[in-house]
């Protein structure tokens, strides 16, 4: 495993070398090859991550501690016995981010090729996406706080690069550009003091960053800690400790009574590791977008989509969740900040659901739904449902991922539309009627409004069906993969309410069951008011199928959120055939299901495979990819039944090896039939309300006309004034304070009277002083009197010179005889 | 061997020309007589050097005279020179018309 497991700093050195070949050399590639360099420097990290997963299952699940070999000792200062090695951890809880990471990464950088097609910077959207992928890497694989951290930052940052990418797009679309990415990296800022708070916190406490010492064994709850495992150096309280975090926070838990010193005051080992939790909650409400620190995600909608689909839905804001997953030892030794975290998430969960209702833009409804997404996630880590959450967390990241690409490509296809159905208009018109209106028109258009849709079903076949599999996994209906996830954190729920009785239990089940009923009934809306019905505009009327490189990644992700589910399903002999059977389902569907789903939408029949609008390719791509999974499916069922055995496990059994406090599985039918009903109750609502038309006169909603539901709609429309809230509370007063000190201190108090008073009247009157009395007065005078005084002096001495040579000679004589006098006037006297 | 003159007159004859030599310097206005009357100043201190070299049996006082008498050559030749150059232009060599150099 050793050796397998050395491969681990490839997966972050793949991306990396992917972005600076595109940065170096990006500007004489063509687009294709940018596009093939970044994605396949994410498929080879994807391929090194598959390749490490195989050897940790055949080697017991061991996990690795690996040092690269450049990077032994990052930070080593040997006199404060500060030591921070670089080093990366391989183990079921890293691997499983990994492959999340690089997997779905893979397939976005593939969209991205066909999205992204002639973007001015091309080159450069990918170096930005490869670079997210490595520190999203080294966040996950990072052995102590402070890579984790590294990583943590560098996202951030590929997020703000990202999200203002189009930062120069014209009619101050621009400005909201950039003022989102700012928003985002500021709101972000807020989370990482908190982190930043938590990690020194840990490093004060327990004197090292490493969540684990190479080849140490967590014994949970276990024998006594050795005494001196800790060793105190000197008085400067930096603990030189031997154990890695966890191991030692069990060890002082077993132990007990253990006090940490602060200096001035002392705190028992508990409420330290309650503090650090909490500030460790701040930094998980920044990244992944959770009360009250969420209000950046909606806006960082304004980045293309793959990044969308990337960083704010299937990958960066899952950090947070990945976060507290790594720490549950941490969370467990304080369920304080344990409940608190199940609170917010779930309330998160409740509250961003209920935004999307109201919401018209289809990525912002989809942003809401993944702030939604999060908090059940949060709320299950919280609870500690460690496994469910991560289960939701791969489980969202398929279907997320695809509604995010499915959207991109409406939105894709309604610019193209519109284009079409323009320049169809200006030729039917005439060069004259080609004016200022037209103009007008073209600015007013918004591609992403929902009200603009309709009736894509027709015209988008591949991203209908693909994205209509996205919502029922999303609603949670049997058997996509959101079915399972959610009904496995409705089971932690369930479980901490009635059986170990806590509070926030009740609280959260009864959130997160209201949270799900909205999911259904938002995205139902979101279906029927861009896919159902008839085409509210001429672009909608005009849009078309998107490219292969972007419905092929739509494919393989609905694929994954079909199956998604079965990651966890307990591989006895029947789970076997479950798994079996929805594969030969899937393909079955592709086949005949969905055709005849269409049918009963759009009141047409053909199979997908047979539309006149695609291409042989597709058509050929879709019969494989049937046939592969009918196929697979079949393989699946029949193996066992040959004597072989699977290696697999579900997912919790295979995060019980890294992550502690994992409990199995949670499969609870009254749920599931409960969870099932709501999300089926909740998208039979939506189709009741939304028919015949979803909208009502003058382009609003239909619940937005209704009395009893318009204060409810308006609400979500407003987004609960958050932000108008913020703006109040923070925004404004900070501004205020701003423009007060800029004008007030600054300039007027600062500026206009200490400068002008006593900077420049000082330096003036003092300027004035030297030049005029002293330089101009006594310097320059005394001078001009000397040399007046000379100047007389030589007019007088001039007349000496009479130019008569007897005058000289006499003089010269007067001088000889002067000097005989004074040589002989020493002998006279004698 | 006792000399046949005593020092004392060749002092005395010395000084007599030299006073004349200063005197005709002072009074006379022709730069040839001016220049006569350096010579005759010039010769009044070579008799004294001679005088005294033979009073003490020095050779280096009839010594320094012939050098005397060598730079007088050349100074005569240069200073006949320069008044020829003066005549050439002012035609006069008389010595109070030449008061350029009057400050």
């Amino acid at each position: 495993m050793e050796v397998i497991a050395s491969f681990v700093p490839l997966v972050v050195i793949l991306p990396f070398a992917g972005a600076l070949l595109n940065l170096f050399l990006g500007r004489y590639l063509s687009e294709k090859l940018i596009g093939a360099l970044a994605t396949t420097a994410a498929a080879l990290a994807f391929a090194v991550a598959a390749v490490m997963t195989v050897g940790i299952t055949a080697h017991g699940y061991e996990a690795v501690v690996v040092n690269p070999p450049i990077l032994d000792s990052w930070i080593y200062i040997p006199s404060a016995a500060i030591d921070i090695p670089w080093q990366m951890r391989v183990d079921t809880l890293s691997l499983t981010m990994m492959l999340v990471v690089t997997g779905v990464g893979t397939l976005i950088h593939l969209y991205a090729i066909g999205y992204m097609h002639g973007d001015p910077r091309f080159a450069r959207f990918f170096v930005y996406l490869n670079l997210f992928l490595g520190f999203m890497l080294i966040l996950v694989t990072g052995n102590n706080f402070l890579m984790m951290f590294v990583g943590w930052e560098g996202v951030g940052l590929c997020s703000f690069l990202l999200i203002g990418f189009w930062f120069d797009k014209k009619h101050g679309e621009g400005w909201k550009n950039s003022n989102a990415a700012r928003k985002a990296f500021i709101v972000n800022r807020v989370g990482d003091f908190g982190l930043l708070l938590a990690i020194f916190l840990i490093f004060w406490t327990y004197g090292t960053l490493d969540y684990y010492k190479p080849n140490e064994v967590l014994h949970i709850g276990g024998e006594k800690a050795a005494a001196d495992v800790l060793v105190r150096e000197g008085g400067d309280g930096i603990a030189h400790g031997q154990k890695g975090v966890f191991a030692q926070t069990e060890a002082w838990l077993a132990e007990g009574g253990h006090i940490v010193s602060f200096g001035v005051f002392e705190l028992p080992f508990e409420t330290v590791v309650t503090l650090i939790t909490l500030f460790m909650l701040i930094g998980v409400t920044g990244k992944s977008a959770q009360i009250p620190l969420f209000v950046w995600l909606p806006d960082a909608m304004a980045g293309p989509t793959p990044v969308s689909a990337l960083i704010h839905a299937a990958t960066m804001v899952t950090a947070g969740v990945y976060l507290i997953t790594r720490n549950s030892v941490l969370y467990h030794a304080a369920p304080l900040s344990a409940a608190l975290v199940t609170v917010v998430g779930a309330a998160t969960a409740l509250m961003a659901g209920f935004i999307a209702l109201g919401q018209w833009d289809i990525k912002k409804v989809l942003a809401y739904s993944t702030v939604s997404q999060l908090g059940f996630m949060v709320a299950a880590v919280g609870i500690g449902g460690y496994a469910a959450g991560m289960f939701h967390l791969i489980t969202h990241a398929f279907f997320k991922a695809l509604l995010f690409l499915g959207s991109g490509s409406v939105i894709h296809a309604m610019e193209h539309g519109h284009h079409h159905a323009h320049a169809h208009h200006e030729s039917e018109h005439g060069e004259e009627s080609h004016g200022h209106a037209d103009h007008a028109h073209e600015e007013a258009f918004d591609p992403q409004d929902m009200r603009n849709m309709g009736g894509l079903a027709r015209r988008m076949p591949i991203t209908f069906v693909t994205y209509l599999i996205g919502t029922l996994a999303l609603a949670g209906i049997f058997p996509l993969a959101g079915f399972w996830s959610k009904d496995e954190i409705l089971g932690k729920a369930f479980n901490a309410a009635f059986i170990d009785g806590k509070l926030e239990g009740f609280a959260m089940l009864g959130l997160l069951l209201a949270a799900a009923g909205f999911t259904a009934f938002y995205m139902w809306r979101q279906i029927k008011l861009v896919f159902l019905g008839v085409p509210r505009t001429e672009a909608a009327a005009a849009a078309t199928e998107s490219s292969p490189s972007m419905t092929i990644p739509l494919l393989v992700l609905a694929a994954l959120s079909i199956f998604g589910g079965a990651l966890n399903i307990p591989l006895g002999v029947n789970s076997v055939l479950v798994i079996g059977v929805l594969f030969i389902t899937a393909g079955f569907w592709l086949l005949w299901a969905l055709p005849s789903v269409r049918l009963f939408f759009i009141g047409r029949a053909e199979p997908v495979t047979s539309l006149p609008s695609l291409k042989p390719a597709f058509r050929l791509i879709a019969l494989g990819s049937a046939a592969a999974f009918m196929l697979s499916g079949a393989a699946i069922i029949l193996v066992p039944s040959l004597g072989a055995s699977y290696p697999l496990e579900t997912l919790v059994l295979w995060l019980e090896h890294s992550v502690p406090y994992t409990k199995g599985l949670t499969l609870n039918p009254f749920l599931a039939i409960l969870a099932l009903g709501i999300g089926i109750g909740g998208i039979l609502l939506a189709q009741r309300v939304y028919s015949p038309a979803p909208l009502a006169e003058g382009n609003q909603d239909v619940l937005e006309i209704r009395p009893d539901t318009r204060p409810a709609f308006q609400l979500a429309n407003a987004k609960l004034y958050w932000d108008e809230t913020y703006g109040r509370l923070i925004e404004q007063p900070y501004n205020r304070a701003a423009a007060w000190l800029a004008h007030k201190l600054d300039w007027e108090f600062w500026h206009d009277r200490f400068h002008h008073t006593v900077f420049r009247d000082f330096y003036k009157r003092a300027a004035d002083f030297i030049a005029t009395p002293v330089d101009r007065g006594a310097i320059d005078q005394g001078f001009l009197r000397i040399g007046r005084a000379v100047a007389q002096a030589a007019a007088r001495l001039r007349t000496v010179q009479t130019g008569y040579v007897r005058t000289y000679v006499f003089t010269m004589l007067f001088g000889v005889v002067l000097v005989m006098l004074i040589l002989l006037l020493p002998l006279l006297r004698q | 061997m006792q000399p046949a003159v005593a020092t004392e007159y060749f002092v005395v004859l010395s000084a007599v020309l030299f006073i004349m030599g200063v005197l005709g310097v002072l009074v006379r206005r022709n730069a040839i007589m001016i220049f006569m009357s350096v010579e005759l100043m010039l010769n009044a201190a070579n008799l004294s050097l001679v005088a005294f070299a033979q009073q003490w049996s020095n050779m280096g006082g009839q010594l320094i005279v012939f050098f005397v008498i060598t730079i007088a050559a050349a100074e005569v030749a240069v200073g006949l020179a320069l008044i020829v150059a003066i005549f050439r232009t002012k035609k006069s060599i008389d010595i109070d018309e030449l008061n350029a150099m009057q400050g």
